[in-house]
Order: C-alpha cells, then sequence, then structure tokens
C-alpha cells in the first residue's frame, strides 16, 4: 500500500508541475500572440514589419515561421495554428484555398524575379546567365517544388541553358547559402535574397526574367483565433509602409 | 513463481509504459495507414525513387566499407592499448553522436568545402567533394563510425583478453593476434556494429544535404528525397517512407538475436 501512496504522490506532483508548466506559457502576463508563416524568401521584410507590428500593437508578439512556400501551404491545410500565410506564388496559395484554410481573397502585395548570384570576387568568372552552360562552372537552384525552382526551370528552357544544377535546394535560403560558403560558383535566388545577402555576392541578370516575375500573396488564416489582428497584419503589409519595406529589401511591386 | 510473491504490476508503472509504446506505435501504424497502397508498386517504380534507393544501399555499405578499415583498428586501440589521451579519444568517437546533423554538415564544409582546410588543397589537384556521392559517403562515415566503433570497442571489452595472452606465449605476434584470434572472437560483435552503422547511415539526412546537396541520382539520398517529395506529393513521400520503415525493421530482425536475445536472458 505504502509505495502505491508514494507512487501516487509523485504521478500527482508531476502531473501538477506540467499543468503549472503550461499555464505560466499559456496565461504568465496576457501577451497574444500572432502567428505569420512566410515564404523563406520574406525573412527581411517580414521581420522589419514584425517589429513595427509589435511597437504599434502592445502585448502582441509576433511569431514567424519561415520555410518553402508548399511546406507552409500543407501546414495550414494540415490545420497549424497560424493566423497568417504568405507564400511565394499563386500555385502553393491555391492549395491552401481551395482546402478552405484561408478566410478571404488572397491580397497580391509583391513580386521577386530571380537573378545568379556569384561569390564576392567572383571566382569562377561567370559574366552571364550563359555562362551557366559552361563546364567547369558549378551552380545550384532551388528544387522544382518550390517556387523559385519553377522560375528557375522556366528561365534556364528561355534561354536554352542545358547544363545542370549541381543541387537542388528545398528552399532559395539554401541556395544561397551554398553561394556565400563558396561551394557553388553560382546560384540562382531571387533579387530581394541577393540584396539580402549584401556585399557576400555579387549579382548578375537573369535575359527575361522580368517577363515571368512569380506574385507573393497573403491571406489570413481560416482557424486563426486572432481574425482582427490578422487583418490588421495583411493591411500592415499591404500598406505604403509595407511596399516601402518590401522596396527596400529588392522586392518589386504587385503587378496589376 | 516469483511473479505471484512480487504481486501484480503497480497501474501506475503500467499506465505511462503503455503510453510510451503508442506514443512510439501510433506514428508508425499511421504512417502505414495513410500509405497509397494501390499506386505503391508504381511510386516506388519511378526512376528518381529508384535511383534515390540504389544510392542510399551503395552509399551506406560504402561508408561501412570505411567504417571497418578505419574503425576496426581504432576499436581495437581503444579496447586494447593503453595510450595517453585514450579517454579523450573515446570522447571525440562520441562527439558525432550528439552532434546535431546540420552541424555534422557544416563542420564537414568547413574541412572538406572547396575552401576548407583539406578541401582548399585538394581543389589544387583538381579534386572537388561537395556536390558528389564522395561527400554523401564522407558525411555517412562521419555520423555512422561512433555507432561501429563504440559497438566494436565493447564487444572487445567483453572477450576476454586472456585467448590474446595465450597466443603470445604461444609465440604468436601482436599482429597476427589481431588477425586469428582477437577479431574471430569479436565477429559478432563487429557484425552488429556494421548493421547498426549501415542502419544509422540509411537514415542520414542533415549532414548529407548540407554537405553534399541535392541532386537526384548523384545526392539525393532516400530520405532528402521524401524530404523533398514532401514539399508537393504528401502520398509518394508516405510511400518512400515505408520502404525507409521496412529496411528499418528487416535491420531490427537482424540484430535481434544479439540484443533481444541477450535483453531476455
Amino acid at each position: 500500500m505504502r509505495p502505491l501512496r508514494a507512487g501516487a504522490a509523485a504521478l500527482a506532483a508531476a502531473l501538477t508541475l506540467t499543468l503549472a508548466g503550461c499555464g505560466v506559457g499559456a496565461s504568465g502576463d496576457d501577451r497574444t500572440r500572432l502567428t505569420v508563416l512566410a515564404a523563406a524568401s520574406l525573412t527581411e521584410p517580414f521581420d522589419e514589419l514584425a517589429q513595427e507590428f509589435e511597437a504599434s500593437h502592445d502585448g502582441v508578439d509576433v511569431v514567424l515561421g519561415y520555410d518553402s512556400s508548399s511546406t507552409l501551404a500543407a501546414q495550414v491545410v494540415e490545420g497549424a495554428p497560424a493566423d497568417v500565410l504568405a507564400t511565394a506564388d499563386a500555385r502553393t496559395m491555391r492549395i491552401a484555398e481551395e482546402a478552405g484554410a484561408t478566410r478571404g481573397e488572397p491580397a497580391t502585395f509583391a513580386t521577386n524575379s530571380l537573378v545568379v548570384v556569384v561569390p564576392a570576387g567572383n571566382p569562377a568568372d561567370v559574366d552571364s546567365f550563359a555562362d551557366l552552360q559552361r563546364d567547369d562552372v558549378t551552380y545550384v537552384a532551388c528544387a522544382e517544388s518550390a517556387p523559385c525552382g519553377t522560375l528557375a526551370r522556366d528561365l534556364l528552357d528561355r534561354n536554352r541553358v542545358t547544363a545542370r544544377p549541381r543541387s537542388l535546394e528545398v528552399d532559395v535560403k539554401a541556395v544561397l547559402t551554398k553561394v556565400e560558403l563558396d561551394e557553388a560558383d553560382a546560384g540562382l535566388v531571387y533579387a530581394s535574397d541577393a540584396v539580402a545577402a549584401g556585399d557576400t555576392v555579387e549579382t548578375l541578370p537573369v535575359p527575361h526574367a522580368s517577363e515571368a516575375p512569380n506574385s507573393y500573396l497573403v491571406a489570413p488564416v481560416q482557424q486563426s483565433a486572432e481574425p482582427d489582428l490578422a487583418a490588421e497584419w495583411v493591411e500592415l503589409v499591404l500598406s505604403d509602409r509595407g511596399r516601402q519595406v518590401l522596396d527596400d529589401a529588392g522586392f518589386g511591386g504587385p503587378t496589376p | 513463481m516469483s511473479r505471484n510473491r512480487l504481486g501484480r504490476p503497480p497501474a501506475y508503472l503500467l499506465l505511462p509504459a503503455g503510453l510510451a509504446v503508442a506514443l512510439l506505435l501510433v506514428p508508425l501504424a499511421s504512417l502505414v495507414a495513410r500509405a497509397p497502397f494501390g499506386s505503391l508498386l508504381e511510386r516506388l517504380a519511378a526512376p528518381e525513387v529508384l535511383d534515390a534507393l540504389w544510392l542510399s544501399l551503395w552509399t551506406a555499405t560504402a561508408a561501412m566499407l570505411a567504417s571497418l578499415v578505419l574503425g576496426l583498428p581504432l576499436a581495437w586501440l581503444l579496447a586494447r592499448v593503453e595510450f595517453p589521451g585514450r579517454s579523450l579519444v573515446r570522447t571525440l568517437v562520441t562527439v558525432p553522436l550528439v552532434l546535431p546533423p546540420v552541424v555534422a554538415g557544416v563542420a564537414l564544409l568547413t574541412a572538406f568545402g572547396r575552401t576548407g582546410v583539406v578541401g582548399a588543397p585538394l581543389r589544387e589537384l583538381g579534386v572537388t567533394i561537395p556536390f558528389t556521392s564522395t561527400a554523401v559517403v564522407i558525411a555517412h562515415t562521419f555520423v555512422a563510425l561512433p555507432f561501429f566503433v563504440i559497438s566494436v570497442e565493447g564487444a572487445l571489452r567483453a572477450t576476454s583478453q586472456d585467448y590474446d595472452e595465450v597466443a603470445a606465449v604461444l609465440g604468436a605476434r601482436r599482429g597476427a593476434i589481431f588477425r586469428r584470434v582477437t577479431v574471430p572472437l569479436a565477429a559478432p560483435g563487429i557484425a552488429a556494429g556494421l548493421v547498426l552503422g549501415w542502419a544509422r547511415s540509411l537514415g542520414e539526412f542533415g549532414a548529407t544535404i548540407t554537405f553534399a546537396g541535392n541532386y537526384p541520382g548523384v545526392t539525393q539520398t532516400m530520405p532528402l528525397a521524401v524530404y523533398t517529395l514532401l514539399q508537393e506529393d504528401l502520398e509518394a513521400a508516405v510511400a518512400l517512407s515505408l520502404v525507409m520503415l521496412l529496411v528499418s525493421v528487416v535491420v531490427l530482425a537482424l540484430l535481434r538475436e544479439r540484443w533481444f536475445g541477450q535483453a531476455a536472458r
């Protein structure tokens, strides 16, 4: 009998501790969380907008989750506890929309186009997009499951570059990292990523890139617990201030 | 017998133990339940899948060959020879066990990358490692070698050194003792270490995608293929995961005698 009682006491204590632990997290000081899931390429502008949003909304913490758009769309469809979804193309947003996971019509707020980045100093002397065809040039691009990969495939075809990338990264930041680390002579990334990378890379244009930019869409998530805040976040992204932050980060304006 | 004397197992132990089993079982059962059995064969016969499977199998096997050649002497050294810094080396061997694999990948890049400590001189000689299947084998060996060395060292310690000494008294030299006495006695442990390391290689993800990249047929192993597919085609990813699960079960079956046999005794 004794050991049983001691065990029950231990179990009760453990449960109490667990519950107490949950309590602190949930209701500690009445802070509200706004969870924004965004395409990896939006990291810099959304980090900045999040700071401004928190400054103008007392007691609100913006939690940002960055990943590839398709991963995020799948997470939202599967019921991830998010408030806002921002994707790097219309296709991935449509996945969430068709599953009824978004609230209202998604809004286009920016565009982005691909550029070639090379490591600072351009060690392989890549002078043009056509140089990717050279045997001695190692380049990387996104996998076609990500919007940046679909774009890359399209532009390689349009420019008749048949040489293959050495690696198909799952998201665009991984492509950038390979170039920044000087493991690849060139990489296909968004213009905004090239801006974010600063001096660690040099940028070359891709012919025809502006003919096929990809659109960034944002929408509140259906199961959001904070629909008003979610709507305000979307408003901020679409506002003049949002436009300016995105401009500074290298994004183009939404095409009409 | 003794069970009656000790009484029934208490509920407060049975309940958490049951939950533990559920935690392990439910995700695996769900994976199987969600598998697209109708199109399974067709999906698994896709060229990309076969490429990934073949790449995974041969790179894991190559990593085990490397582990055998490098790891067996190291395990022997750790088990049989007193030398200064032995505990330091033993600690070093365990580091990759606790290191997040992505960190292992970054570390490998700083060593074997094109501008790395070893990679830069190699590049002068015209050899670049990242984005090649060689990089996959190196990443696999890095993460799997500790499993092999620890397993083999344990096996060597478990077999008495007396046999080595008898052989020495009979006039055998140390190299011959190693080959003809020590290794045969530790053979089951060596085999278990190989299977364990092979399984770890097969599941390797973080170090591989960071260090070797992700290209079908060259560096895209099964876990990388599952991750890439997960971005666009959940069903295909589940189908591939099922293959990995099957391989794990086979590995467990191979090791069953050794582990569960001993535990039951």
